[in-house]
């Protein structure tokens, strides 16, 4: 039982990542623009925290120093999408390049930092651990961002639907033209959330190098994570509390698949998983099938009910187009 | 209409001139689009120059370097022949779905399944030892661009059947690829516990100039190889179903407006799974290619992200199969020379320079800049 | 402003003066004049393109005139977004409603305000909007979400958001366009309790009757150029105004042969069909097109109009009933096989359905001949063949391009429906479905798309036309069924618009005679 709390406990604390990336690109679709940048602005996340807070000493610093690089990377591809109008698919993935290539420059040398550079504190929060089996998998020794993020949820749910700016940030994504003609700045919300999905992306990243697993593995690093994150967008359809859903069972997954070797019984019976270099390589594929099975189910049920993505996703706005 | 006028202040003081950017009424002449991508790469280059000389390099003696180390000589335009075949026929395979404006993202993956699918063939062995290399040339081929297909067919298929969306798809299966590969190389082809197989024997490789350097000893260790044969075929094939055939039609068709083209009575399910299948045997040919041509056994490291940078290539050939050939050639040079360039996140920080500034320019073939006076008011 | 005005006192409230608006290769205003007195309903006729809505745009704060000068309560305003426009009372209803789907009557009327600071508080809110709704008789629910009103809910909803804020002046962009006849008078209704209590409307339209009707006076544009200013409506004729509108006198008939209607071509029976969110959208349609006949289908938008047009090619699955084409079932057959049985649709959207933007004239009227000899060859598309075709077509049609390589996306409305009957009427259709096809053309271009679906009639073609354009309808179909809600509401012969008009609101044909005998 011990070793289903454990899992599930780091399932939390792995997933805290892809729920802050997730719920970015959210932000960032529902303002209208699709950002597959996602992954890239993480890596430039993790990167700029790993190397501020090496630097200085102070992880908070580190993780503000994130937010703003992977938020500034954002605007390139705000800048391509929104003012100059292109296919967001492709300015995304030019994004990922140029951003993954950023932070492997910029992070040359950092692999080997490893052991000196503080992380993010992680606590115990006392009463409430005291709840049976909750209290151990979400309140014991968890990283301060993890509780960010049980924080986060609700407030970012709010924010989109119970508010006059979310309501604003929703009108934006779903037809930019009404917005526009009650004087709504599409192209400034538009731009302010890509540039708050790129902020998420580099929380996410920062949460991962300084505190979920600390330190700088270049690329592997997030390991497509953000792409994950950008499927788990439309299994959420764009709805923050389905997002946290997503993110936590697929964090629990990961954890699975790293931990399940290392039991030697599972359940009273030998796991045969056990330190088994064999299906080592197949447990690792399962969150990326995963994924395509989470998508597969996503997009049915979108395709049923014909709703949740933002209708104006992925087109840039003309002033003066009929229809968007 | 777009009317991003300047005719407000900037900073206070006004401009002597105004400036309107005005969608395009005409279609531009034939040379302003490749005049455009070649004025991206230039300002790319340029920005990369900054980045390496903030990062306190020397730009011009970087650029030198890469320059003369892949077209100095015969044997360097050689080597960098090598390094542009799978980039070539990675290139095609996204070009060829790019058309249709389906996101085939896991041109990497396939090229695994494809070292795989060729590899399959020397290794289970499909074919006996000392089948005649003729042999083992068709079949490993066939069998890459089997394995490739199939990878291709998965996203194909969850995209025709379930509106699944291939970018995400197609890169987890890229992330899967590696995993299988890991899988045999460490499990079950391992030689002696290594991360490998064993050393494909002679007739499972494919021929290299080099081999001919007996009767034109100009060849003399050469190691360009029939791949660069399979890109070029591939490339001219390619470019007469894309521009002359009724199925390249129907692949234009959708990829410029799939309503348009339901409504002529094509089907874009099919059509969808048809071109996964056939960008998945290209990306699949190019891994049996680079198995079969250069590395010579299963591993690992077989590719430093050519099916990503194949997504560049297609882009700045503007998705024709024949610039793609001229485009990867540059792009192998890239690499070649980048091996050695320090910090090692160049090479990638360059490629994404060339990809953003590219769409950044094509603003310019939709658009115009139109400068008039300002007329005092 | 000095509230103490009389009523019969006559104040201007807005007047704009030598309005000039350019866009790229078009002179859409040229020295517009134009004035608005408190109290009344201005309105602003012209044909489509005239520079109608570019005047009022301007007006509303969403174009920047190139010059000219606008005149709002005595005082010089120089509106840089709609919101400068609001604030100084002036409000534009569009003729796309500028309407979120997915949020409710609440949240559309507040967006872009203000209020609330942060928490939406949409009970008080619904409350508030219930009120102001209540003193201009505009019936919708505030929590309603928009995708589920009619079109002519929606349309109050728009008037709302303009009340709420506040707007004197109320611009109303071609009103009536979507409404049924019932609704219309509703409307006008709202717009003469408006005008009583001191607000002033611009009402644009090209339907004169609306505009003898409804207004008080008149202006005319024509071709971005005012032919007619501030005319009292009760110095003018309908004559006159149709003639200041084109420039010439104008035939209200366009003119028929008799042809005797053959075979029947579309035999549709009890066909039921969804609509995109999966509703039912066709409740058991049937009905019957022959050979050298054009057969009407009124009704307003949303109706299943677009969902019948749709099925019958074989775009959307058919889940009850039979289509049959010339004694051949089509249901449920691929859309090449109705192709092939002579088929063709002219789409209501030109550039989202009816065309590929970025590829040439060439690719796009080969669209269904690519796979058939001469255009055909084998695997191959014969290119010399395909360019012949298309600049024949273009000299027959006299489609305006330089060359058949042009990407259609350059092409005017008008040049690209010509693209697309080019297309449809080459393939000698047996069939021919065409939907709103002279929507947003200019009359020289509605006629000339009239008078090829008459020939089309005249060669024996069976035509389907779906139309909300009712005076289209009835000056062009031999017969017209009138579609309401999914069902045919009845079929009319003699062209009763009397009929119509209430089979459009959901009356059914027999209801209507058996009243008449009462």
């Amino acid at each position: 039982m011990d070793f289903v709390l454990v899992i599930l406990a780091s399932g939390v604390a792995t997933g805290t990542v892809l729920l802050y990336a997730t719920v970015g690109e959210i932000f960032s679709e529902r303002s209208g623009v699709l950002n597959l940048g996602v992954e890239g602005m993480m890596l430039v996340g993790a990167m700029t925290a790993y190397k501020v807070t090496a630097a200085t000493s102070d992880p908070w610093l580190g993780l503000l120093a994130a937010m703003l690089a992977a938020g500034a990377v954002s605007q390139v591809h705000a800048f391509i999408a929104i003012t100059l109008q292109a296919d967001q698919v492709v300015s995304g993935l030019a994004l990922n390049f140029l951003a993954t290539g950023l932070s492997l420059v910029l992070g040359e040398g950092l692999t080997s930092l490893r052991d000196v550079v503080p992380t993010l504190p992680s606590f115990t929060i006392s009463l409430l651990s005291q709840i049976p089996w909750l209290g151990r998998i979400l309140f014991t020794k968890q990283s301060v961002m993890v509780y960010v993020g049980y924080i986060f949820i609700p407030l970012a749910w709010y924010y989109i639907n119970r508010t006059r700016p979310g309501m604003h940030l929703r009108s934006v994504g779903e037809y930019p033209a009404a917005a526009d003609s009650l004087g709504i700045s599409v192209f400034s919300l538009r731009y302010f959330y890509v540039f708050v999905g790129g902020m998420m992306a580099g929380l996410a990243g920062a949460t991962i190098s300084l505190s979920i697993s600390p330190g700088w593995f270049a690329a592997l690093t997030t390991a497509g994570q953000g792409w994950i994150a950008v499927g788990l967008v439309i299994f959420a359809q764009w709805n923050p509390a389905r997002a946290a859903v997503g993110a936590y069972t697929f964090g629990a997954l990961r954890r699975l698949v790293l931990d399940i070797q290392g039991p030697t019984t599972l359940l009273g019976f030998a796991n045969p998983f056990f330190y088994n270099p064999y299906y080592g390589f197949f447990l690792k594929m399962l969150p990326y099938a995963f994924t395509v099975v989470v998508l597969v189910i996503g997009s049915r049920e979108a395709n049923r009910k014909r709703i949740g993505t933002p209708a104006a996703l992925g087109l840039p706005y003309i002033r003066g187009q009929r229809g968007l | 209409m777009t009317q991003a006028d300047s005719t407000k202040p900037i900073m206070g003081f006004k401009l002597p001139f105004k400036m309107k950017v005005e969608p395009r009424v005409v279609d531009p002449p034939r040379w302003y689009s490749p005049m455009l991508s070649v004025i991206a790469v230039v300002v790319a280059l340029m920005i990369g120059a900054l980045v390496i000389w903030l990062g306190g390099g020397e730009p011009w003696k970087v650029y030198a370097h890469i320059a003369r180390s892949s077209f100095g000589s015969v044997g360097v335009l050689s080597d960098t022949m090598v390094k542009a075949i799978p980039l070539m026929l990675v290139g095609l395979a996204c070009s060829f779905a790019f058309r249709m404006r389906l996101w085939n993202i896991g041109a990497e993956g396939q090229f695994f399944l494809g070292a795989f699918g060729a590899s399959m063939i020397v290794l289970l062995p499909v074919l006996p030892e000392e089948a005649p290399k003729w042999q083992f040339i068709i079949v490993m081929a066939l069998s890459g661009m089997l394995f490739g297909a199939l990878w291709g067919f998965v996203p194909g298929f969850l995209k025709a059947k379930f509106n699944v969306n291939e970018i995400i798809s197609t890169l987890m299966m890229n992330y899967i690829a590696v995993e299988w590969n890991n899988f045999f190389i460490y499990a079950v082809w391992t030689e002696g516990g290594f991360q490998m197989s064993r050393m494909f024997q002679r007739n499972a490789w494919l021929p290299r100039l080099s081999d001919f350097a007996e009767a034109i000893p100009v060849f003399r260790g050469l190691t360009t190889h029939m791949g660069l044969l399979f890109a070029i075929v591939a490339a001219i094939i390619l470019w007469l179903v894309l521009s002359k055939s009724q199925w390249g039609y129907e692949i234009r068709l959708i990829g410029d407006n799939p309503r348009a083209a339901e409504y002529a009575g094509i089907s874009i399910s099919k059509n969808v799974i048809l071109v996964m299948l056939v960008s998945g045997a290209l990306a699949g040919l190019a891994g049996m290619s680079e198995i079969a041509g250069v590395v010579h056994r299963l591993q690992g490291a077989i590719s430093p992200g050519y099916g990503y940078t194949g997504i560049i290539i297609a882009w700045l050939a503007k998705l024709n199969p024949l610039a793609v050939i001229l485009v990867s050639i540059l792009f192998g040079a890239l690499i070649l020379a980048g091996r050695e360039v320090q910090p090692s996140g160049v090479p990638t920080l360059i490629q994404g320079v060339i990809m953003v500034s590219l769409i950044a320019i094509d603003f310019f073939l939709r658009n115009r800049i139109r400068i008039t006076r300002r007329v005092e008011e | 402003m000095d509230q103490t005005n009389k009523p019969n006192e006559i104040t201007n409230v807005v007047r704009m003066q030598g309005i000039v608006k350019r866009f790229p290769g078009v002179l859409a205003n040229n020295q517009v004049d134009f004035e608005l007195r408190r109290g009344e309903v201005h309105a602003l006729l012209g044909e489509n393109g005239a520079g109608k809505s570019t005047l009022m745009n301007v007006l509303a704060g969403l174009y920047r005139p190139d010059g000219g000068t606008v005149i709002v309560n005595d005082k010089v305003v120089n509106f840089s977004s709609p919101r400068d426009a609001i604030n100084a009372g002036i409000g534009m209803v569009h003729q796309h409603f500028m309407l979120v789907p997915s949020q409710s009557v609440t949240e559309n009327v507040l967006l872009g305000l203000d209020e609330p600071r942060f928490r939406m508080h949409l009970p008080r809110y619904n409350r508030k909007i219930a009120e102001i709704a209540g003193q201009y008789g505009l019936h919708v629910d505030p929590a309603a979400k928009i995708w589920q009103l009619s079109v002519g809910e929606q349309q109050r909803v728009e008037i709302l958001k303009m009340l709420y804020r506040g707007a004197d002046v109320l611009i109303m962009d071609e009103p009536t366009a979507v409404l049924a006849p019932s609704e219309i008078e509703e409307l006008f209704k709202t717009l003469r309790s408006m005008t009583a209590q001191g607000k002033s409307i611009v009402f644009i339209s090209h339907k004169l009757h609306e505009v003898m009707e409804i207004s008080d006076r008149v202006t005319v544009l024509q071709k971005g150029v005012v032919t007619s200013a501030c005319l009292p409506i009760s110095s003018v004729t309908r004559a006159d105004l149709a003639r200041l509108m084109v420039g010439r006198e104008v035939v209200f008939r366009v003119e028929k042969k008799h042809v005797e209607p053959g075979e029947v071509v579309l035999s549709v029976k009890d066909l039921q069909a969804d609509n995109d969110k999966g509703l039912p959208a066709l409740r058991g349609v049937s009905l019957d097109v022959r050979e050298g006949e054009v057969v009407g289908l009124a009704g307003v938008a949303g109706n299943g109009q677009s969902e019948l047009a749709e099925t019958l090619v074989g775009l959307r699955p058919v889940l009850g009933g039979k289509v049959i084409v010339n004694q051949k079932d089509v249901t449920n057959k691929p859309v090449k096989f109705g192709i092939r049985q002579g088929v063709s649709l002219i789409p209501a959207d030109r550039t989202q359905v009816g065309t590929a933007p970025n590829l040439s004239v060439t690719d796009n009227v080969i669209m269904k001949k690519y796979d058939q000899a001469p255009i055909g060859q084998g695997w191959m598309v014969n290119a010399l063949e395909a360019n012949k075709y298309a600049a024949e077509l273009k000299e027959a049609y006299d489609i305006m391009v330089p060359t058949v390589d042009t990407s259609v996306r350059l092409l005017s409305g008008g040049n690209l429906q010509k693209v697309i009957l080019a297309r449809e009427i080459s393939s000698e259709p047996k069939l021919m479905i065409a939907v709103q096809p002279t929507r947003g053309l200019d009359v020289g271009a509605i006629e000339g798309v009239q008078r090829l679906l008459l020939a089309q009639r005249a060669d024996g073609a069976a035509i389907l036309l779906i139309s909300e354009e009712l005076e289209e309808l009835l000056s062009l179909s031999d017969r017209v069924y009138v579609i309401y809600e999914g069902g045919i509401m009845g079929e009319v012969a003699d062209g009763d618009i009397e009929k119509i008009g209430q089979m459009m609101t959901g009356t059914r044909l027999e209801q209507i005679e058996m009243q008449g005998e009462a």
